[in-house]
C-alpha cells in the first residue's frame, strides 16, 4: 500500500489484451490453415514455417533497432499473425524466398516503418502480397492441384524440401490455374462463360477447398467457420464482412442478369479466390479498418465493389489485396467524417430539442 | 414495462456475492470523528460550534452557505476537539476544514427534533426546506444537495421521479441491502420526495441481479398506485442518471442539460431513506450504509457508519485487510477513487470501501492502440474514445473538446475493455482539468483586462472632469474679468 496511486478508474479490467485478440484470430485461422497444409503437403508446410518465422525474425530485428521491448512485443503475436495471413495468400509451392521477401516487406516496410503495431495505414500482409504479385508475377500465379499429404503423388519430406528450398523448379507437379485465373483467361480468349466453366467450376469443391489456389483460401467452409468464431468471440463485428460480401454479391448478380454468358454469378465470386478470407480476416484487420459501425459498412461496401471491379475489368484475375489496400487508404477519411451520434446530441452535434416546453416561464 | 435500449456499456464481473448476504450492521462509535465541512458539491458549510463545546447528537455543526450547499451535523454526542485541517476523503490527500468530535459514549439526541406524522400535509417547499436542513445530499456518490433537486419543480415541468436502485458498480451492495431490509422506510422516503416534487409517477429502477431487492420493494410498494418497480438489464453503466432515464423513458437528456429538461428527476435509494428519516423523525443525515468489500478484506460487510468515522476503523471492524491489498478505493471499482490513506473519514458520499488485490485490479502495462474499436462499442455516450485520447495525448485540447470531451461521463467502460490497457479515462480527466485551468486563466485574464479598461476609463473621466472644471473656471474668470476688470491674472493662477 506504499505509494499513493493517482490512477483514475476503473480499478478493474476485462480479460481483453492485444495478445488474446491476436490469439483468437490465429485460432480462427487454424482450421483453414491445417486443411491447406494437408492439401498441399510438405512444400506448403515449409513455406508456411519459413514465412511466419521470417515475419517474427523481422519484427525482432526492427524492435531491437528501434530500442523497444522485444519479448513483450513479440508475445502479442501480431507479427506472427501478419506472417500467417501472408502465407495463407501465397501459392503453396512457391519458393522459400517468396515467403521471406514477403514477410520482410510486410513487417519492415508496411508495419515497422510506420511506427509498429497500431500505426500502419495499410494491412501488412496485403502490402507484401501486392508487392510480390507485381514483382514476381510468375511465382505468385503458379498454382497447382492439391496433392494431399498421404496421396502417393504427393512429394515426400525430401522432395518437399527440394520444392521449397531447391534451386530446381517444381518436381513433378501439374501446374494449374486457379478458377479465377482460368475464367479470366478463357473470357479474354473469347470463350463464353459456360465454356470456361466446363469441367473447372464446381461450387462444391470450392466449398471444401479441394481446388488449386492459395494455401489458405481454398476452403470456403473452413474460412467461414473461422469467421463465425471471430464474430462469436466479438473480435470482429458483422459490419465489414456482411457489407463486403453483400456488395460483391449484388454487383455480381446485377451484371450476371445483364449478360449471363459474360459475367459469373454471385456464388462464383463469393466462393472463389480470397473473397471470404478477405472479408473475415483481412478487411476486418482492426488497425487498418474504420472504428465506427457505419464507417465499417462503407469500408466493407467499398472493398466488395472494388473486388468486383478489379476481378471483372482489370488485368488481374483477383482483386482482394488491391481492394483492401485502396480502402485502407480511405480509412482515415472515413473515420474523420463518419462518427457515432453523441448521446444527447443530433447528428450535427447540436443538443437535442423536444417539441414540448421543458422550462417554466419565470 | 417496456424498456429502451441504451448504447454501449460493459459487463464487468459484479462480485456482489462477497457482501450481498451480509445484513447491515452498526459500526460501534469510534473514539474520534473527523467531520469535514464540505462533503457535497457546492459551497463549504460554515462552522457554528467552538472548540471545547459540548454537542448533542444531531446538533448543527456547520450551516450551509449559498444556494448550493448543505449543513453538517454531529453524528453523536460529545465534545468538539477542534476545527482545523484534516486529510480529505479524496485521492489528493489534501487537507480540508474538518471538525473533530470526541464522542462521550452517551449518544444523546439533541432536544427539539421536529418529527412529522404526516409529511404529505406539508407543502412541497416545506419538504424541501426540511431536506435541506437535514443536510441530505445525493448518496449515490455524486453528493449534490438533494433539496436543490427538489426545487427543480419551480423551474421545470416535471412528471416522473426515478429512483436509482441500479447499483451497477461491481462489489457495491449497500443499496441492495437497504432495499431488502428497510423497503418500507425507503418507499416512504420515495413518496415524500415525489410529494416534494409534485410528480404523480414514480419508477423504482433496480437491476435484475438484485431479485430480492426487487421483491422487497414490490411488496413495500403494494397499495401505492403511483409506484412502479422496474427490473433493469444488468449492464454497466445502467445507473448513470441520463442513461437510466433513457432506458426507462426512451428519451435522451439533451447535451449540457438536466434530466429535468425532459421532466424527470432522479434520486438514489439511500437518499430516499435519508429523506424518510429526516421527515418522519427529524434526524439529520449523520450516518450512512457503506459496503466494505474486495478480495483483500477479510470479512466483507455492509455497515451503518457514522459520518466522520476514520476509514481505518471501518476496515478494522471487518477484520482488517490482507497484505495483498493492491489498491484501496472509495466507491465502486469503475468510477471510485483511490484513497491515499486509511486516516481519512467516511463522508456522506462514501458508498463503498474496497481493498482490491492485484488479480482484481488486473493492472497491466499499457501498449499501443490497435484501433480495435472496443472502446467505441463500449462507450454509452457515442464517443470515439481512441481519437479523443490521441488528441488529449498530443495536447490538442480543442480537438478533444470538438470530439465530445464534455459529453464524456467518465464511466470508465472504454478503459475497462481496452485490450491495450490504455488509461483512457485518465487522459480525459487530464484534458478536462487542463481545460478548466485554461478557462480559469482566460477568465482571470479577461477580468484583469476589464479592470484595466475600467481604470483607464476612470482616470480619463477624472482628467476630463478636471479639464472641464478648469475650462469652467476659465470661463467664469473671463466673465468676471470682462465685467470687473480688476485682478484677473491672480485669480486665474489660483484656479490652476
Amino acid at each position: 500500500m506504499n505509494g499513493v496511486m493517482f490512477s483514475a478508474g476503473p480499478h478493474a479490467h476485462s480479460p481483453n489484451s492485444v495478445g488474446r485478440t491476436m490469439g483468437q484470430v490465429m485460432l480462427a485461422l487454424l482450421p483453414a490453415t491445417l486443411l491447406g497444409l494437408y492439401l498441399f503437403g510438405w512444400p506448403a508446410i515449409f513455406l508456411f514455417l519459413v514465412t511466419t518465422l521470417a515475419a517474427v525474425a523481422a519484427e525482432a530485428v526492427c524492435l531491437v533497432v528501434a530500442g523497444r521491448p522485444v519479448r513483450a512485443t513479440l508475445l502479442d503475436g501480431s507479427a506472427l499473425l501478419s506472417g500467417w495471413l501472408l502465407a495463407m495468400t501465397l501459392p503453396p509451392w512457391a519458393p522459400w524466398w517468396i515467403g521471406v521477401v514477403g514477410a520482410v516487406l510486410a513487417i519492415v516496410v508496411a508495419k515497422q516503418i510506420f511506427g509498429g503495431i497500431g500505426q500502419n495505414l495499410f494491412n501488412p500482409a496485403m502490402v507484401a502480397r501486392v508487392a510480390l504479385l507485381i514483382s514476381f508475377p510468375v511465382e505468385m500465379t503458379s498454382f497447382l492441384a492439391p496433392t494431399p499429404l498421404l496421396d502417393p503423388a504427393a512429394p515426400g519430406l525430401v522432395d518437399g524440401l527440394a520444392v521449397t528450398f531447391g534451386a530446381a523448379q517444381h518436381v513433378d507437379a501439374v501446374t494449374s490455374a486457379s478458377i479465377l485465373g482460368h475464367v479470366r483467361t478463357s473470357l479474354t480468349g473469347g470463350e463464353t462463360l459456360s465454356q470456361a466453366f466446363d469441367g473447372h467450376y464446381q461450387p462444391l469443391s470450392l466449398l471444401w477447398g479441394n481446388v488449386p489456389g492459395s494455401m489458405g483460401e481454398t476452403s470456403a467452409l473452413l474460412v467461414l467457420l473461422g469467421g463465425a468464431w471471430l464474430l462469436f468471440k466479438r473480435i470482429i463485428t458483422w459490419h465489414i464482412p456482411a457489407s463486403m460480401l453483400a456488395t460483391l454479391a449484388l454487383a455480381a448478380t446485377l451484371m450476371h442478369l445483364i449478360a449471363p454468358e459474360r459475367y459469373p454469378d454471385a456464388l462464383y465470386h463469393l466462393l472463389s479466390g480470397a473473397a471470404l478470407l478477405g472479408a473475415f480476416f483481412i478487411a476486418t484487420d482492426l488497425v487498418t479498418s474504420p472504428v465506427t459501425p457505419r464507417g465499417q459498412l462503407i469500408f466493407g461496401a467499398g472493398c466488395g465493389l472494388l473486388v468486383y471491379v478489379i476481378r471483372t475489368w482489370t488485368s488481374y484475375p483477383e482483386g482482394v489485396a488491391f481492394a483492401v489496400m485502396l480502402m485502407n487508404a480511405c480509412t482515415p477519411l472515413i473515420d474523420h467524417y463518419v462518427k457515432p451520434r453523441i448521446y444527447g446530441r443530433d447528428r450535427h452535434g447540436e443538443p437535442l430539442t423536444y417539441p414540448e416546453p421543458s422550462e417554466k416561464q419565470r | 414495462m417496456k424498456l429502451f435500449r441504451i448504447r454501449g456499456g460493459v459487463h464487468p464481473e459484479d462480485r456482489k456475492a462477497l457482501s450481498a448476504e451480509q445484513p447491515i450492521t452498526d459500526l460501534p462509535i469510534p473514539e474520534l470523528l473527523h467531520i469535514p465541512v464540505q462533503q457535497h458539491i457546492g459551497a463549504a458549510a460554515q462552522p457554528v460550534v467552538q472548540r471545547g463545546q459540548h454537542v448533542f447528537k444531531g446538533q448543527l455543526l456547520a450551516h450551509s452557505q449559498g444556494a448550493i450547499s448543505a449543513p453538517v451535523h454531529a453524528p453523536t454526542s460529545g465534545r468538539i476537539m477542534g476545527i482545523g485541517n484534516f486529510p480529505a476523503h479524496h485521492p489528493s490527500g489534501l487537507s480540508v476544514r474538518t471538525i473533530t468530535l470526541r464522542p462521550d459514549g452517551e449518544d444523546r439526541w439533541i432536544d427539539g427534533l421536529v418529527a412529522c406524522d404526516d409529511p404529505f400535509a406539508l407543502t412541497p417547499d416545506e419538504v424541501a426546506e426540511r431536506v435541506a436542513a437535514a443536510g441530505i445530499v445525493g448518496m449515490g456518490g455524486a453528493t449534490f444537495p438533494s433539496a436543490v433537486k427538489l426545487h427543480l419543480r419551480d423551474r421545470y415541468f416535471l412528471h416522473t421521479l426515478v429512483i436509482n436502485g441500479a447499483e451497477c458498480e461491481p462489489y457495491l451492495t449497500c443499496d441492495d441491502r437497504l432495499m431488502r431490509e428497510l423497503a418500507d422506510e425507503v418507499v416512504d422516503g420515495i413518496r415524500i420526495m415525489a410529494h416534494g416534487l409534485g410528480v404523480a409517477r414514480i419508477l423504482i429502477a433496480i437491476e435484475n441481479n438484485k431479485p430480492q431487492a426487487q421483491a422487497a420493494m414490490r411488496r413495500a410498494a403494494e397499495g401505492f398506485a403511483e409506484l412502479q418497480v422496474v427490473g433493469l438489464p444488468t449492464r454497466y453503466p445502467m445507473g448513470s442518471e441520463k442513461h437510466l432515464v433513457q432506458a426507462l423513458t426512451g428519451r435522451e437528456t439533451p447535451a449540457r442539460a438536466l434530466t429535468a429538461d425532459i421532466g424527470v428527476v432522479v434520486h438514489n435509494v439511500a437518499t430516499a431513506h435519508a429523506v424518510h428519516q429526516a421527515l418522519r423523525h427529524g434526524w439529520p443525515l449523520i450516518s450512512r450504509t457503506v459496503t466494505v468489500s474486495g478480495g483483500a478484506v477479510r470479512h466483507p460487510a455492509n455497515l451503518r457508519v457514522l459520518i466522520g468515522t476514520p476509514v481505518s476503523k471501518v476496515l478494522d471492524f471487518c477484520g482488517g485487510t490482507e497484505q495483498t491489498t493492491a489498491r484501496l478505493i472509495s466507491g465502486g471499482p469503475m468510477m471510485g477513487q483511490p484513497l491515499p490513506s486509511t486516516r481519512v473519514p467516511i463522508v456522506k458520499g462514501s458508498n463503498g470501501l474496497l481493498a482490491l488485490d492485484a488479480t482484481e485490479v488486473a493492472s497491466r502495462p499499457t501498449t499501443a492502440c490497435i484501433r480495435c474499436a472496443s472502446c467505441v462499442s463500449a462507450c454509452p455516450c457515442g464517443l470515439v474514445p481512441l481519437d479523443m485520447a490521441a488528441h488529449a495525448r498530443a495536447g490538442d485540447l480543442d480537438g478533444t473538446v470538438k470530439l465530445g470531451l464534455m459529453d464524456c461521463i467518465a464511466c470508465g467502460s472504454c478503459s475497462y475493455v481496452c485490450p491495450a490497457n490504455i488509461p483512457l479515462v485518465h487522459y480525459f480527466n487530464y484534458a478536462k482539468g487542463e481545460l478548466a485551468a485554461r478557462q480559469r486563466a482566460k477568465h482571470k485574464q479577461m477580468e484583469t483586462k476589464r479592470l484595466a479598461v475600467q481604470r483607464t476609463e476612470r482616470i480619463e473621466e477624472l482628467k476630463r472632469k478636471k479639464r472641464e472644471a478648469m475650462a469652467k473656471r476659465k470661463r467664469e474668470a473671463a466673465a468676471a474679468a470682462s465685467s470687473e476688470a480688476a485682478e484677473p491674472a491672480a485669480e486665474m493662477e489660483a484656479g490652476a
